[in-house]
This record gives structure tokens, sequence and C-alpha cells, in this order.
């Protein structure tokens, strides 16, 4: 890329002449506020708080969307820029819901940093404001439209990067909202609930359903066997919340943490990846052997699984009929372990600490349920557990060491690794390949299925069998994937679909990151190397060598895809109509 | 009045058939959402639910960002039309000698919000922008009939007029 010489506030510069005038000044170091900003995802110039002064234009412009060229010269702190900026604040503030002490994002607010960098003492302005119900009904995601500044970020997501597109805006001028069509509540439109939207959100318009209120309820009555499970994901994110810098691991604190908050007992998904590795890989070997229904696509990410069933139900035979991990977890919890025990299934309270609000539809999906009560009762999101250890007092970074209990308390590399995109595939094939091939299979990093590129494919060959396999993450991406499927473009034996781009680890339900971060560095990128270095760091790295898999196995379920296995650890899905009403 | 799709008269509904007409002839082009709008608002007399999402699977544009845009453009309607569509004029001349009272007592008399059709079907109340006639502010149309130099006290009997037809 060519260069091009401009110069900002004095300052004589050589930038890429591709660059906008943004991108420009964060390479000087000189801050320019944003706030519908957000780098690759949101780049409309709408909220005007960019605005900079450019030598001959006529008009203080747009730094986000102006780009640079030869001899530009630029000024982004003058008198009329500061008063611009100000006058704009001071007019998104006169409609905002401004209850800021008591909303999910206080002290997390783009708008109230924003304000306060601004030195915004005053909102001068007193004009009409409206006052909108907040659908509450999803059992994933709340939206308050009060709060709404109409950045158009969780547009952009769910449309252009998730290619869902249940929410856009409607109306027009003053009266203009965000809203699903015919303003329907976003748990009766085909919304996979990946909770993207609220990932980008810069207020509090979009949260999660907060269900912390029913896990201290659970803690406090004596009469029930409480326990928790944590997802991969979370423990390389929950530091954020803390302070620690993006990619810390945490899973120590975590655990101990957990058990400060008076659980009895700690497990970790991952035992569970494990099984699920154990369940699936049968179910992919059985399915190349016997001629059964390919590519076989994984069924982990329960917003994948909406978004199949809404959108692609010629698929949903090609989903491994597995339950998702912590789906299986909750249900060994209440047969296996409750007959080991001694313990009254009914007693046993299951909450699942997820990077997920997806994972809350799931759990109340009435066929989840194998031993005739939902085999989960909770899902916390990573947000909705900090929020409890801080509530709880709890000095997170100075907490000792935590272990997860017995007796299932151990995990592998790769049910680790699940909490990334291409870790389910990477799991499954070192496990399948040890299988094929009839002996140990020494390298066992698939690196080709690593990464933030928006689909992977690898071959892999072993016992004389080649495995295609496709990875895909984001539902555009899987959406782009599943028509090369259907037009006969590409053929694959096993493929891996996660929900949300970049998978677990930038889940729906993880610590939000403000656009002045989440533009910069690459989320994706760096909790994944936590996870990563997780997995490295773990004796054992194949799921078919979990010592209290094969415990199970010999106690309890016989042998992967077992009559007993299929009734507990197995699932079925169901196509979904889009906007039934319609009809 | 009938909802898209399905008809009283027992008669076979050849609507649907003529919006996939519409929605093939512009699929392939540019744009093709607005004019797609227009026709099947024609066809319709408004755009409901049915409809949308007929053009949206067949046009492979959200639903939500078609009703945005329907929504957005005062010329398309959400609800049925009335046997006799009033508009009244709320074009600057209208406005100023008091058009926003005369649809006041238009709302109150036919208790429905301006975008809205009696329960009965036969009347629909919107609001417009000048119909040429500013000599006569302020004015309202019925259909084809200009009424002007309105005052609210006209109201109840012009409408009385229509319901007597």
């Amino acid at each position: 890329m060519e260069t091009v010489n401009i110069t900002i506030d004095g300052r004589k510069l050589q930038v890429p002449g591709n660059y906008t005038v943004l991108e420009a000044a964060k390479q000087a170091n000189i801050a320019i506020p944003t706030l519908c900003f957000l780098k690759d995802i949101n780049e409309i110039g709408a909220c005007r708080m960019c605005v900079v002064e450019i030598q001959g234009a006529r008009s203080l412009q747009a730094a986000c969307v102006y780009p640079v060229s030869e001899g530009l010269v630029i000024n982004t702190q003058t008198p009329a820029v500061r008063e611009s900026r100000k006058v704009t604040l001071e007019l998104i503030l006169s409609n905002h819901d401004r209850k800021c002490l008591t909303c999910v994002r206080s002290n997390n607010c783009e708008l109230q940093k924003l304000a306060e960098e601004l030195n915004i003492s005053d909102v001068r302005f007193e004009g009409e404001t409206y006052r909108l119900p907040v659908d509450h009904l999803s059992p994933s995601v709340v939206r308050d439209p009060n709060k709404c500044i109409l950045c158009r970020r969780c547009i952009s997501m769910c449309k252009n990067i998730q290619k869902v597109g249940v929410i856009d805006t409607s109306q027009r001028g003053f009266k203009t909202i965000v809203s699903s069509a015919f303003n329907q509540s976003l748990a009766e439109v085909p919304c996979i609930n990946c909770g993207q939207c609220i990932t980008v959100c810069p207020v509090g318009a979009l949260r999660e359903k907060d269900d912390t209120d029913r896990v201290w309820e659970a803690l406090a009555n004596p009469e029930l066997h409480v326990v928790v499970q944590t997802a991969p994901a979370v423990r390389v994110a929950l530091g954020e919340e803390f302070g620690l810098p993006i990619g810390s691991r945490v899973t120590s604190q975590m655990v101990a943490a957990l058990k400060r908050l008076g659980f009895s007992k700690v497990f970790d998904t991952d035992t569970a990846a494990d099984l699920t590795i154990m369940e699936e890989g049968t179910e992919l070997l059985e399915r190349l052997k016997n001629g059964g229904k390919l590519p076989l696509i994984t069924s982990c990410s329960p917003g994948w699984i909406k978004y199949c069933e809404h959108n692609y139900p010629e698929f949903l035979d090609n989903l491994s009929s597995c339950k998702s991990p912590h789906e299986m977890f909750g249900a060994v919890l209440k047969s296996y372990y409750a007959q080991k025990q001694g313990i009254d299934p009914d007693k046993i309270f299951v909450v699942s600490i997820m990077p997920c609000t997806a994972k809350k539809f799931e759990a109340k999906r009435p066929e989840l349920a194998a031993t005739g009560r939902p085999d989960v009762d909770v899902v916390l999101t990573t947000r909705e557990l900090a929020r409890m250890i801080r509530e709880a007092g709890i000095d997170f970074t100075g907490l000792p060491e935590g272990h997860f209990d017995d007796p299932m308390g151990e995990a592998t590399g790769a049910g680790v690794i699940f909490g990334a995109t291409g870790g389910v595939m990477e799991a499954a094939l070192r496990t399948v390949a040890e299988i094929l091939e009839g002996k140990p299979v020494d390298n066992i990093e698939y690196t080709a299925v690593r990464g933030t590129e928006g689909i992977k494919e690898a071959v892999v060959e072993a016992g004389g069998i080649k495995i295609k396999a496709a990875v895909a993450h984001g539902t555009g991406n899987a959406k782009k994937l599943l028509e090369r499927i259907k037009a006969g473009e590409a053929e694959y034996h096993f493929v891996e679909i996660m929900a949300c781009p970049g998978g677990c680890v930038t889940g729906g339900g993880q610590p939000i990151q403000p656009s002045k971060v989440r533009s910069w560095v690459d989320l994706r990128k760096e909790r994944a190397k936590a996870i990563y270095e997780e997995d490295r760091n773990m004796p054992i790295r194949k799921s078919h060598e979990n010592p209290k898999v094969k415990m199970l196995y010999e106690e309890y379920f016989e042998k992967p895809g077992s009559h007993r296995a299929h009734e507990l650890l197995h699932t079925h899905y169901t196509q979904r109509e889009n906007y039934p009403e319609a009809r | 009045m009938s909802v898209a799709g399905e008809c009283c008269c027992g008669n076979v509904d050849t609507r649907e058939q003529k919006l996939t007409e519409i929605i093939e002839k512009y699929k392939n082009t540019k744009g093709a959402l607005i004019p797609v709008l227009h026709e099947a608002q024609e066809l319709y007399g408004y755009l409901p639910l049915k409809v949308q999402k007929k053009i949206s699977e067949g046009l492979d544009v959200p639903l939500a960002e078609i009703y945005g845009v329907v929504t957005f453009y005062t010329q398309f309607s959400l609800n049925a039309k009335g046997k006799y569509k009033i508009q009244v004029c709320l074009g600057t001349a209208c406005y100023v000698k008091g058009s926003s009272k005369v649809l006041d007592k238009l709302r109150e008399k036919l208790g429905i919000n301006v975008g809205e059709c009696t329960e009965d079907g036969l009347f629909s109340l919107d609001a417009c922008r000048c119909v040429g006639a500013c000599g006569l502010a302020p004015v309202m149309m019925i259909n084809d009939d200009v009424y002007g130099r309105l005052t609210v006290d006209d109201v109840e009997g012009i409408i009385e007029k229509y319901r007597n037809k």
C-alpha cells in the first residue's frame, strides 16, 4: 500500500493511503472520540462524535469514514470541533434513559465514559422523550429501547455479520427505533439468541436475561445440592471483569470464587466435552463406515442449532445427535452422579457458567430433560458470574488456588480447546485419528483448523481414510459454507459450526470490551491464545485418555453410543417456522 | 375486509400468484425492494405481515429491514384502507388554518388513529402533505372528493353523509 503525507494537529505523518482519518490519528496516538464506530462491523459515520476539521472542507467531517489523501491537513481539537461534539452528545443524552446508577453497564458504558471524557456537567436540552416497553420475553436477550442511542452496531452485527437480520431501524425521524419486524418480541422472531448484539452495544440497551437471583435463591436453600460447571471459554475471559489483561487465564481463581459463593461442587464442563468427543467421534466413524448422512455437523453451539432449525431444516439430519457438553453433564449429574453419591436427583440443582446467552434458551428446551427434569437448571453468563462475585465482595485476584471437584474433576486439553473456533474439530480429530490408526498419533496439533479465518478446511489422513473437514464460525460464514455444500461445490465428512465469530471465547455472554479496545485488539485471537496455552499445559490432551471419562463408560455407559448413552447424552432437532403468525 | 390470502366470497384469491410474479419480475435487479413494495401495495391496498414475509423470502431481504422501509415512508401502509379513504392535509397552509384540529375531530369521531381503519372497514384516516388546493385550506379528501374551508363542526355531517351512502 502506498503511503500519503498528512498533517494532524500540526504533526506531520506518513500513513497508508487506505487509512481513514481515525486510523491515522490512532497511529499518531491522537484520541478522537467515537460512539457508533466499531471497526469492521459498523463504520457508518452516523453519530457525529468523531467530527474533525479538514482544511478546505466546508463542514466538519466524520473521522471514522473520511479517507486520508496526500497533503490532507486535519485538526482534531478546535473550538468548533469541541463544541459540535459536546452539543451532539448532549442531544443524545437528552433522550437517553439516564438511570446510570442501576444500569447493567454502569462503569462499562461507552456513553457514560464519553460524557465524562468530554466533561459534560449538565444536559442543556430538555425536550420530548420517548418511553417504550422493555422486551424481556426472550430467555436470553433483553432489549430496552429507552437506552438505545441508535448507533446501529447491533443491527450490523445481526444482519451483516451473523446474517440473522431480526432487528433493524423502523419509523423515521425522532420516532426512529431499533425493532424487530412489526415490533415483535425477540422471543417471537427467528432470533438465534447468540447475544452478539449485546457484546457490541455501547450502552445498556441490550443485555442478557439476568438469572443470578435464581442461583442465589438455590444457594440459600439447605434442601438443595447446588453444583456448578464452567465452560472452557469462561476461564480465559472472566479476569477481564476484574481488570486483568485480555487473555489472562484465571481457572484457579474462578474455581476458588465458585467455592466461596457456596456451590457444593465445582465441575469442569471440559470433562463433558471429552464425553462429547467420545460420542460424536463414534457417531462420525459409524456414519463413515455405514454410509450415514454426511457431512456430520457439530451440535455444541445452541445459537447455531437454532439458526439451522430456522433456516436450513434440510441439514437437520446432518447434525450430530450429541447434546452440547454442559447438557450432557447435567444429565450425568442427575443420573450417574446422583446414584453414586446417593442424592435424590430432584434435590440436585445444576448451574452452568457459560460464555453464551443461547445456552439460556437451550436449557429450557423440553427435550433436554433426560431424567424427566431439566438437565440444567440455570445458565449464567461469564458476566453474570462476575456480578455474583462482586456482589459477594470476593477479592477475585487475591484468591488462593482452587481445584475442580471429583468424581469427575479431570479434563483434557481436548476439552479445553472447545472454547475456540476449530477446537471441537481438533479435539475430535485427536481421538478419531487414533482410533482409525489403531495406535497413538504423535502430532496432535491440527493448526489448519485454528485461527480466525471465516471458513477453514483440512484433510486428515488416518488408517488409510481421508477425512475432509471444514470449520465455520459466525452464522454468516456458516451460511456461506452450507450454500456451497448445497450447491455441490464442496464436499466434507465432518463440519464444525459455532454461531459466534471466533467461537465461544467471543460468545455473547463474555465480558464486553468497548469499541476503543475491540476495534484495535482482536479479542478472538487473544482469548484463543490463552485457550491453546491451557491445552499445552494439560498433562492429558486427548479425550479418550481422560481417566474420568473411561470410568464413566466402565461404570455406567458401557460404551460410546450405547443405549443408555443415547437416552442421556443424545437429543433431536425440529424445524422452526420463521414468523409463523404470517400464515 | 379480507386479509391477504383469504377471501370471504369463496372465490380464489389470485393476488398471491400476482405477488409471486411481481417478485420474480424484480428479483435480480438492484434496489428491487421499493418497486416491489409499491406494486404489492397496489395489489393488496396495504402491506400486512404475510405480504412482507413473502417479499422477504422472495428477495432474500430480512423482514425487519423491509418493515423498516415500510414504516419509514408514509406512502406505505401497514393497515388496510377503508371503503372511504380520508386524507387530511397537514401541509403548511392547511396546518396554519387549523387542519390538525379537523384531524383530531375525525380521530375522535371515528375512534381510530392516523394510519388506522374503522372496524366496519368503512373509513380509514391518514394525514397527507399538500394536495394542491391551498386556496381552500384547510382541506381534506375522501376518496376523490375534496372538502375545503373546513371547520371542526363540518366533520360530523360529512362523515354521516358517507355512512348513509
